[in-house]
């Protein structure tokens, strides 16, 4: 297995007290595979990602228990020092906002060789030939006369290719796109996701896709894990969610997609909000918005049941869920 | 004139926005324009939902403003009921205003945050007194915020207490105070989580039977605008390329564009993967300060021929279905428009919401 994140806390210490944002996430990847984690603002998603990485802001965030196994080793039990070189040339990460990440007073060709510079000590002149290749190869047009460019000359869709071509640089086993398209208009979003899905299967990466979209996830991914308040209340292989989805949160999002037969009729909504990282309800997270709650819901807190070899569900009543 | 049933509400002809470009300090001399808007007609009918679609830059949310008088339009008209409100000014324009409000996109920073719920929901009172006399208006904002869903005793908090959702309800709230008959809605769900956009919609919805409202729904959403809207416009580049009723759009559209854009949106299916078609568009949309000639989506088009670079196509019902009836006869502005089915044809669902409040079979 390529990574493994294996019971994984984090909080964040805060003044008005202690967010859990990640409680207990298990989740796998392997080589040349698509793992999308899907979940709302607040889910945690992102910040197992960060985890991962070893990017979270430390403090006020903190890694309370887990481990983060890569190629079988635990990357919590790395030095920094040794962090660092798995950053960037074993694993890398696409941010959703390209023009935020991306140094604004640097041209893209020094930011994309900084990459060979530093990680592989070439020199100035090879590492911006390496830069306009890089470019050429996320299709972006005249890339030897744009090498120069700053990040402001490009178009939206032009500067997340830049950031797919910078996480590509070393040609990482690993890369974890953080929202990769949200930003992004739906015609371009299809060109770069086309773009992406292309590039992993060519180097037989491991992709871990965060995103919000159910529509996104059905187009690339390969297995899903649903993410609610920190937790992972559905894992399952991509075909198998939305035939049959196995949790009620899960099934709700699915359901307030709007579809053509439901026309004029009212969409189905999840009711209430995602619940405060600092109180989370006792039990089950998901009880005060579930229409299938019971009183076990609200004490009791559900372990990931397994539903079948590939599949596991943190809902008690899974079953009922799975027959509708 | 044709006399039809319906009265449109809205009448939007020959909309033009252009923002000058200039150079120079002391003499400014005008080098070129922005052309956000170019040329866009439609009509609003009572009671009835216009979405309003298309990617960033395409001008929807500069058609938003002007409907709502927040800029000028440089050429057309906007008529309500009749009156053209684009060239009011002092009294008149004030009280045409209270008719058509606004619904903004970000929740977050549309709402200010040193003013109360109740105030930020009470404001337009101050500006249209005659609404709701001052003793009153406590009273009128609660029931307001009881209409959108929220608990009335929140009037004295401030909007950082509330969600995304509960936000947006605010907004909602507030472009509802004046009881007006048109609302304009710029991305109002784009901003907020998947689990409480639907509860957003349905509250639209609720509130434009409740209040006899017409809607102007603009959204880069395709399934959420079609769900809402009864007819749909599709915008490229500052003018409408394709308008219809929202199944004529949506199932049997006719320009490339529309086929292009409907094609590029994931559908929540992952056995679609395979057997669905995906029209990939190359290259970005073209800058609105330097249009193409012709017909300006010809430059990312696949069907591009000479004709399009030399006579701008004209939103009308495209010969070859004029003189048949049927759901690919609507105005579509191609030189070469033809019938295309992107969007695979849905399968009825094997659960309803109904099954699952029960929790069991």
């Amino acid at each position: 297995m390529l990574l493994e994140v294996r019971d994984l806390h984090v909080e964040f210490r805060t003044r008005d007290g202690v967010a859990k944002a990640v409680n207990g996430v298990n989740y796998s990847v392997d080589e040349g595979e698509t793992l999308a984690v899907l979940g709302e603002s607040g889910s945690g998603k992102s910040v197992t990602a960060q985890a991962v990485m070893g990017i979270l802001d430390v403090p006020p965030g903190k890694i309370t228990g887990g481990e983060i196994l890569f190629r079988g080793k635990d990357l919590l039990k790395f030095k920094e020092e040794e962090r660092r070189k798995v950053r960037g040339a074993e694993m890398a990460m696409i941010f959703q906002d390209a023009l935020s990440s991306l140094n604004p007073v640097l041209s893209v060709g020094d930011q994309l060789g900084e990459m060979f510079i530093v990680h592989r000590g070439m020199s100035r002149k090879d590492a911006r030939a390496k830069a306009i290749e890089l470019m050429e190869r996320v299709r972006i047009p005249g890339a030897a006369q744009r090498v120069r460019d700053y990040p402001h000359q490009f178009s939206g869709g032009m500067r997340q290719r830049i950031m797919i071509a910078m996480a590509l640089a070393l040609e990482p086993a690993l890369i974890i796109a953080d929202e990769p398209t949200t930003a992004l208009d739906v015609t371009v979003q299809a060109q770069v996701m086309d773009l992406l899905a292309e590039l992993q299967r060519e180097l037989h990466m491991g992709l871990i896709l965060i995103t919000h979209d159910l529509g996104v996830v059905a187009d690339v991914a390969d297995k899903i894990a649903v993410m609610y308040a920190g937790r992972i209340v559905e894992s399952a292989p991509v075909h198998d969610i939305y035939k049959s989805p196995a949790h009620p949160y899960t099934r709700g999002l699915l359901d307030s997609i709007p579809r053509l037969d439901q026309k004029g009729q009212e969409l189905y909504a999840i009711k209430g909000l995602p619940p405060n990282l600092m109180h989370i309800p006792p039990g089950c997270a998901f009880n005060p918005r579930c229409p299938m709650a019971q009183d076990v819901c609200r004490t009791d807190e559900p372990e990931l049941y397994e539903v079948d070899q590939h599949r596991g569900s943190a809902c008690h009543f899974w079953r009922e869920c799975l027959n509708g | 004139m044709v006399e039809s049933t319906v009265e449109p509400i809205l009448e939007v002809s020959g909309l033009v926005k252009h923002y000058p470009l200039t150079q120079g300090i002391l003499f400014k001399k005008q080098v070129g324009a922005v052309k956000a808007v170019d040329g866009v007609d439609f009509t609003l009918n009572r009671g009835e939902t216009l979405g309003i679609v298309g990617e960033s830059g395409c001008g929807k949310s500069t058609v938003a403003k002007m409907l709502v008088n927040l800029e000028r339009p440089t050429e057309g008209s906007i008529k309500f009921k009749g009156e053209d409100i684009s060239k009011m000014s002092g009294r008149a324009l004030k009280a045409a205003r209270r008719n058509i409000q606004m619904v903004f996109q970000d929740p977050y920073t549309s709402l200010n945050p040193r003013m109360t719920v109740g105030d930020i929901i009470g404001e337009p009172y101050e500006i249209h007194p005659e609404v709701a006399p001052k003793g009153d208006r406590r009273k009128r904002v609660q029931d307001l915020l009881d209409v959108v869903g929220l608990n009335p005793e929140y009037i004295n908090r401030y909007p950082h207490q509330f969600s995304g959702g509960q936000r947006q309800r605010i907004g909602i709230a507030r472009g509802l105070a004046l009881r007006p008959e048109v609302i304009v809605a710029d991305e109002p769900v784009s901003a907020l989580d998947v689990s409480v956009q639907a509860q957003v919609i349905n509250l639209l919805d609720r509130l434009q039977d409740e209040f006899d409202l017409s809607y102007v729904f603009i959204a880069h959403d395709l399934s959420i605008v079609r769900h809402i809207s009864d007819r749909v416009g599709v915008m490229y580049l500052g003018r409408i390329v394709e308008i219809g009723k929202d199944a004529e759009i949506y199932d049997h559209p006719t320009h490339p564009y529309t086929q292009a854009l409907l094609s590029a949106v994931p559908v929540p299916d992952p056995d679609a993967r395979e057997h669905r078609e995906r029209i990939i568009l190359s290259g970005d949309v073209p800058s609105p300060t330097d249009i193409p000639s012709g017909c300006r989506f010809r430059t990312r088009c696949w069907k591009a021929q000479e004709r399009c670079a030399l006579e701008v196509p004209l939103l009308a019902v495209p010969a070859e279905f004029r003189l048949v009836t049927g759901p690919a006869a609507h105005d579509s502005a191609c030189h070469f428009a033809e019938e295309k089915t992107v969007v695979p044809q849905e399968e009825t669902p094997e659960a309803t919401p109904d099954d699952l409040a029960d929790g069991t079979e």
